[in-house]
């Protein structure tokens, strides 16, 4: 029998999690521990965050059945279309949750570390709706590749703040964000936008999330009969669109569940994201997990094309489901993901996001039996990532 | 008695406030490490916090983050310090604790590094990031084999029992955090000052070390007013600057140590 996938008291998923972090980040943290889930489950929250995703994100996201992708991979594909989400991701479900939760913490300032931008928009775009001050940490060379978002998120009235540490990419980000928290203790939440971090935030992260499993299921059945798909695939940055699109199969033996990881320009080129081939156990942001890292425990450089997979480590509940084999993991290169981006673009008027066309390429890697009912997560739209596409538009005419 | 107890009980009867001095290893240069400590030693120091550069050092302002980013281009490593540690206690007396994060130390191997650490005659560790949990369940029991303090810190918003636990799972001293904030920043010291005071009203089993912000004479007097004595940090390694050579280092050390002292 398989063990139970869940988190335990402390924050771990079998030897993966905790909360390793400074003094200076207790108080928060403790908080949050203590009463998250008092939170999340208080009637008038959770009709707040229903009442928001549907009306304002747009939500349920549909399921929609890709028929001409489905011809070309030979299997019945569904994608689960959280590009078309309100700010065109799924990071939206979170920043709103965290948002909600923040507000009843009695916090009124918000921080955020971005990668793609996505989820920095997305916070901005809530703290804006409630009227908070907003301050995202995104590293310099994000900054450049992904300028649409920064535009946004100045529109919406955040501080963007360059992060020109260490690779100026995510990692670095959120040691900044991290150390504006620890020199505000008192009036500020940090919203981090992925499945890491100490305990409580991949679990809470998670829950935020898993409103795109529940609504899988519901869809899914009622458009096959069945409530289960035989694959569920999503990309890996830290983990969240992955972490959301699992949460209702995770206990579901005959369901596999597929992560896509960035592979840059290859696992071995030294240029590359694929953190559970490449990392080993360590401490990164506070959560013990899988971490890309030089054999002194100095954490290394990553690299993607997609800025919200360029992280050298992943969630602690990903971890663990590396390690126990429940997860199956794949990785997809710079030119993989760009090759699978404008197949589906072609094949189904759909441009994805570079870090959900990840998750597209591992349909190629994967040997699907008959009768498979497949479940992508689509997790954003390619708006903000036209300029690489463009680059690279000659290599597929 | 451990050297940490032997410099606290010195410096009680002596009515003497305890120096602590931090230190990047591999900074200004790789081999600066030994140079450093001995300069500081020979100006006053009466303990050395020795840094372990890390690539993400999250409690860390600028100037220190600075200073370990050099020290790991230097070619600063857990392993090459302890190279140059093999025979420091032929030339270093004062008690020295080594500071750092989890990871690398993880990845160096727990048990190993405290083996290694006792061998070449450190006194105790300091890692911010591992929490009183996981240090009582799986580490404390090494630090005790290989007789090493551990020391905890605690801020202006840690919680009275909380405080009770952490100066009850410390050992050579505790590190009071001046102020909720990553190292370097400027204080309102007399916010500091009466939450120093608070602690006072505490019955520690430690002396008390205050750190974060001290950066001259004026703020180590005004604070120790209410400690066993105070850490300096980020303002020795500004002093530092691109020194090369023990010569320079020596100089810039005693200069700085004579605006303190
Ligand atoms: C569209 C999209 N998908 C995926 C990710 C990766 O994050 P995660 O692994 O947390 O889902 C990002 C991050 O910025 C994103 O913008």
């Amino acid at each position: 029998m398989q063990q139970k996938i869940q988190i335990d008291k402390n924050g771990y998923y079998g030897q993966f999690g905790g909360a390793y972090i400074p003094e200076m980040l207790y108080p928060n943290v403790a908080q949050l521990q203590k009463e998250y889930l008092s939170i999340m489950e208080d009637p008038s929250f959770k009709k707040e965050f229903d009442f928001l995703l549907k009306d304002y994100v747009g939500r349920p996201s549909p399921l929609y059945l890709a028929e001409r992708l489905s011809a070309q991979i030979g299997t019945e594909i569904y994608l689960k279309r959280e590009d078309l989400n309100h700010t065109g991701a799924h990071k939206i479900n979170n920043a709103i949750g965290q948002v909600l939760l923040a507000q009843r913490l009695g916090k009124k300032r918000i921080i955020a570390e971005t990668g793609a931008g996505q989820h920095g928009v997305a916070t901005a775009t809530v703290c804006a709706l409630k009227g908070l001050e907003c301050i995202v940490y995104m590293g310099e060379v994000d900054i450049e590749r992904q300028a649409p978002n920064v535009a946004r998120m100045k529109m919406l009235g955040a501080k963007v703040i360059p992060a020109k540490s260490g690779s100026k990419t995510l990692k670095d980000a959120t040691n900044e964000a991290i150390r504006d928290w620890i020199n505000n203790p008192t009036d500020t939440h940090y919203v981090i936008g992925s499945v890491v971090g100490p305990h409580p935030y991949p679990d809470m992260v998670a829950r935020f999330q898993s409103i795109i499993s529940e609504e899988i299921r519901w869809q899914l059945k009622e458009k096959t009969g069945h409530e289960l798909p035989t694959h569920v695939i999503a990309c890996v940055g830290g983990g969240s669109n992955a972490a959301g699109t699992f949460y209702h199969f995770l206990n579901e033996s005959t369901v596999e569940l597929i992560a896509v990881e960035a592979a840059g320009l290859g696992i071995h080129s030294g240029h590359s994201a694929a953190t559970t081939t490449l990392g080993t156990p360590g401490v990164l942001h506070g959560s013990k997990s899988i971490v890309m890292q030089t054999p002194d425990g100095q954490v290394v450089e990553p690299h993607s094309i997609s800025a919200g997979l360029d992280y050298p480590g992943i969630g602690p509940l990903h971890a663990h489901l590396f390690a126990s084999g429940r997860g199956r993991f794949l990785s997809a290169t710079d030119d993989q993901a760009l090759k699978a981006a404008f197949n589906l673009t072609r094949l189904e008027g759909i441009i994805p996001a570079l870090e959900s066309a990840h998750a597209l390429s591992g349909l190629e890697q994967v040997d699907f039996p008959k009768g498979s009912r497949v479940v992508i997560c689509l997790s954003g739209r390619g708006d903000k990532d036209m300029d690489t596409y463009m680059k690279h538009m000659a290599d597929f005419e | 008695m451990s050297r940490i107890e032997q410099l606290f009980d010195k410096s009680k009867q002596a009515s003497k406030k305890v120096l602590n001095v931090y230190c990047t290893a591999g900074y200004p240069e790789l081999n600066s490490t030994l140079d450093v400590m001995e300069a500081l030693e020979s100006n006053g120091a009466d303990l050395i916090e020795l840094g372990m550069p890390y690539s993400d050092p999250l409690a860390d302002g600028e100037v220190i983050q600075q200073s370990g980013a050099v020290a790991l281009d230097n070619g600063m490593t857990i392993s090459v310090l302890f190279d140059q540690l093999k025979d420091f206690r032929q030339k270093i007396s004062v008690p020295v604790v080594l500071m750092g994060y989890m990871n690398p130390v993880l990845q160096y191997g727990f048990e190993n590094f405290c083996k290694k650490a006792a061998e070449v005659g450190i006194d105790g560790l300091i890692l911010p990031d591992l929490p009183p949990m996981e240090f009582e369940q799986e580490y404390s029991l090494i630090l005790k084999k290989y007789t090493l303090d551990f020391i905890f810190l605690v801020t202006p918003e840690t919680a009275p029992d909380r405080i009770e636990q952490l100066d009850r799972l410390s050992s050579g001293f505790l590190y009071a955090v001046s102020s909720s904030s990553t190292t370097g920043h400027d204080k309102d010291f007399s916010e500091v000052e009466k939450y120093l005071s608070r602690l006072q009203g505490y019955q520690l089993q430690n002396p008390v070390l205050v750190g974060f912000g001290i950066k001259d004479k004026a703020s180590f007097d005004r604070t120790t007013k209410y400690t066993d004595g105070a850490i300096i940090g980020s303002a020795y390694i500004k002093a530092l600057g691109g020194q090369k050579g023990k010569t320079a280092i020596t100089t810039a050390t005693q200069s700085f140590l004579d605006t303190v002292l």
